[in-house]
């Protein structure tokens, strides 16, 4: 019997988007439905076609279920480049503002695309991508619910981008920062996530081995408490059912913290904690090492989750939101620092007895140096969130900077490792194509990050000290155009730093495609194979 | 040691995993956030409040999907620089209305807080056409198709309605009326009396009215825009108000 439920749960999408376009309550509405359903449309005939030639019938030999897989690190790779170079783009139209093209390609629009593309686009098809691969080979077990909920909640999750990113340029937004797309498109996010819930739960119980692996951990927290995040910040009254405005549920303080809740977090949860249950499971097997310390993980992982949550209210200090919740985020965001120390000796101290590899490897180099963005950032946050400091941190540019050497250097880097690993594994090839191109890519994302680091530092803080300096008569000595005029040398070198940031994905992309293809490159070797060291007699 | 030992129940039970996941990053949202809504001192008790008149709120929506609030804070903090740059700092009442907040998180451009009045409308529409017209320095994007796309308010109430359902006072008849409002805000020598009546909130009636983007043919989203710019700031009466009573 072929099997035609996907197609029907097609086709039902396809005919639900034809109606919404029919009878929306305004043109953007309108246009989001249609361009959903040119999607779904031509996605339903792909798939009844190829299951009625039985197209579909390859089994993995290996006993799981790597086709998402596969698919999730091209796909990986394709949205870390377009999210990497849409931002180049906006960082061109911040020192050219010829470049912003009215109206739907002005920054105020670019920008979420930008960091949604990376953050949800990139990161969150990464993470979902190296989950179904962590939890089936540490479970010894296929992922739970057939194939079928394992798609549904892959292509789901790439429905939810496509929705996002089209929403950003045609103006739909809720204006909150990570959390902008409207609510018809949250909903149907949490539908996949809920899925995907089950999906990882399922696999956990159905699993051979009996401990859950520490990767797990991280990833069932990240899963459980994005969900939580995104239901509570995304409340909101719709105008009309068919309509793509909404109002949010909570006004003005408490939607403040609420929001910033939800911010902090996506940080939290979604960048840290799902990224450590990639290095929980990448880095140990790439060192060929165990992980450093079994009773580390247990502390940190504990103690990070129930810090994390609380250090929201670090985003308004200073502002109207009461100065008690201020001090308690305050607080906990520097009590943060110590959990997110523990993953980073936890990550780096695997590599002991085999601190050669850094040397000889560039995917452990990328791999340590993602871990050392990541003990970097997570010491400059709990800095920035002291309140005198954030007093000139907070509204300039420093907070991009640190964000930035949080995303490019730790998300980025490890993702990068762990793509690497995977590629050869699951197309089943010796090697990768070049391993010189990983270290290529590896000089050209440090290069790019520490470059964009940098200036933004300067940036920031030159920023942050002309809008505060006075004269000796008592006036401010600068007017707020004079500040921005000043920033123009950091916003093209910055430009610069992303676009050697964008040119190593591109060498990235290019040893993936040949990696698949199964093309090896003639080289020459990273490290001699022979050495000329003689034993001591 | 015993307590790590205890540790491997958990970690062989995926439901004691999630359940206990659950619980510890629930309570730091709980400890934050639900006091917020109940401790009578988070929103200052201030005069002059209302809720935006349906052109404000149509042009509020347009900030919001032009990402206006990627660039712009409106929050002033309590530094002698910002009170002097800015104004009064922002209290909470003053976003009291807002489904969303617009806080903002950057200033790529100056704070917004109290923008509304500082300059004419004229000035408001040439900055929002090109801004490098007026201020060369500025890296702000042009805004100039504003000026071209009619306003859409046939549906006011309905917003208006959605406002009403999260919280925000208004009344039936405001409501019902949203759409003249629309056209009499919008409009030069319209007859006001009822917007007025309707938006005089303790003794203070603090609506910008006029045909905002130099056209009086046609009501526009930079009408809306521009509508929203001059009332930011502007609603409480600072007159009156005590701060040592506020003191959270």
């Amino acid at each position: 019997m072929k099997n035609y439920s996907g197609t029907i749960v097609l086709a039902l999408g396809t005919l639900l988007a034809v109606f919404a376009a029919a009878f929306a309550h305004d043109d953007l509405f309108r246009i989001h439905a249609i361009i959903l359903a040119v999607h779904l449309g031509p996605a339903t005939i792909y798939v009844a076609r190829k299951v009625a030639t039985g197209g579909f019938k390859e089994e993995d030999k290996s006993g799981y279920m790597d086709g998402p897989i596969r698919i999730g690190v091209i796909l990986t790779v394709f949205w870390g480049v377009i999210g990497f170079t849409q931002g180049v783009l906006i960082a061109t139209a911040l020192a050219w503002p010829e470049f912003n093209l009215e109206p739907w390609f002005n920054f105020g629009r670019m920008r979420p695309l930008h960091t949604s593309a990376v953050i949800f686009a990139f990161g969150g098809t990464a993470l979902m991508t190296t989950s179904f691969y962590v939890v089936q080979r540490t479970c010894q077990a296929r992922l739970w619910g057939g194939n079928g909920l394992a798609w549904f909640v892959f292509w789901g999750y790439q429905i939810f981008i496509l929705m996002a990113a089209t929403g950003y340029l045609l103006g739909i937004t809720q204006s909150r920062e990570y959390a902008e797309p409207e609510w018809y498109v949250d909903i149907w996010l949490t539908i996949v996530w809920v899925a995907y819930l089950v999906l990882f739960l399922g696999t956990l119980f159905k699993r051979k081995e009996p401990h859950i692996y520490v990767a797990n951990w991280f990833y069932l927290a990240f899963i459980v408490t994005i969900a939580m995040l995104h239901v509570v910040n995304n409340l909101a009254v719709p105008v009309s059912f068919l309509g793509v405005k909404s109002y949010s549920l909570f006004s003005g303080v408490q939607d403040a913290m609420t929001q910033w809740w939800y911010g902090h977090n996506a940080v939290g949860f979604f960048l840290t904690a799902g990224f450590l249950g990639m290095m929980y499971y990448f880095m140990p097997k790439q060192a060929e090492r165990p992980v450093f310390s079994y009773r580390l993980s247990i502390v940190h992982f504990w103690s990070l989750i129930f810090l994390y949550i609380w250090a929201g209210p670090h985003h308004l200090h200073y502002t109207a939101l009461p100065d008690w919740t201020q001090t308690l985020g305050m607080a906990f965001s520097i009590m943060l620092w110590m959990p997110s120390w523990g993953g980073m000796i936890n990550g780096l101290m695997t590599l002991s007895g085999a601190w050669d590899k850094i040397r000889t490897d560039p995917i452990i180099r990328m791999m340590v140096m993602a871990i050392a963005f990541y003990g970097m950032s997570t010491f400059e946050g709990p800095v920035m969130s002291i309140k005198a400091v954030n007093a000139l941190s907070h509204y300039t540019d420093w907070t991009i900077g640190h964000v930035h050497s949080g995303a490019l250097g730790w998300v980025g880097m490890i993702t990068f490792g762990a793509i690497y690993y995977l590629t050869p594994k699951l197309w089943g090839r010796k090697q990768l194509y070049s391993m010189r191109m990983v270290n290529w890519h590896f000089w050209f994302a440090t290069l790019g990050i520490v470059t964009y680091a940098a200036v933004l530092w300067v940036a920031g803080i030159t920023q942050g000290l002309m809008w505060k300096e006075y004269d000796p008569q008592g006036f401010l000595v600068y007017s707020f155009a004079e500040s921005v005029a000043a920033l123009k040398p950091y916003y093209i070198l910055r430009f610069i730093g992303g676009s050697l940031y964008l040119t190593g994905g591109l060498v990235m992309a290019w040893n993936v495609y040949k990696t698949i293809k199964g093309d090896v490159r003639d080289e020459k070797p990273m490290v001699a194979v022979t050495s000329n060291a003689q034993p001591a007699e | 040691m015993s307590l790590f030992n205890k540790h491997k129940i958990i970690e062989k039970s995926p439901t004691l995993l999630l359940v206990g996941s659950l619980l510890v990053v629930s309570v730091g949202g709980l400890v934050e956030i639900a006091p917020l809504f109940y401790f009578q001192n988070t929103i200052e008790k201030v005069e002059g409040m209302r809720p935006y008149t349906p052109l404000e709120l149509a042009g509020r929506n347009i900030y919001i999907r032009e990402g206006c609030y990627l660039c712009h804070s409106q929050m002033i903090r309590p530094f002698r620089d910002e009170v002097e740059r800015y104004g009064q700092y922002s209290l909470a009442a003053e976003s009291m209305y807002d489904h969303p907040f617009q806080w903002g998180s950057k200033r790529t451009g100056p704070d917004l807080a109290r923008v509304g009045g500082r300059y004419s409308n004229d000035w408001h529409v040439q900055h929002l056409t090109d801004p490098r017209s007026l201020v060369p320095e500025s890296i702000m994007p042009k805004y100039g198709f504003l000026t071209k796309t009619p306003l859409k308010f046939e549906d006011m109430d309905k917003h208006l309605r959605a406002n009403q359902l999260v919280g925000v006072p208004y009344t039936s008849e405001q409501l019902i009326n949203a759409k003249a409002d629309v056209i009499a805000q919008a409009t030069t020598d319209a007859d006001i009396d009822g917007l007025e009546a309707r938006y005089t909130y303790d003794d203070r009636f603090s609506v910008p009215i006029g045909d905002f983007d130099g056209n009086p043919d046609k009501i526009t989203e930079m009408d809306a825009l521009v509508a929203y710019l001059q009332m930011l700031g502007t609603l409480v009466d600072f007159s009156t108000y005590v701060p040592e009573a506020n003191y959270r």
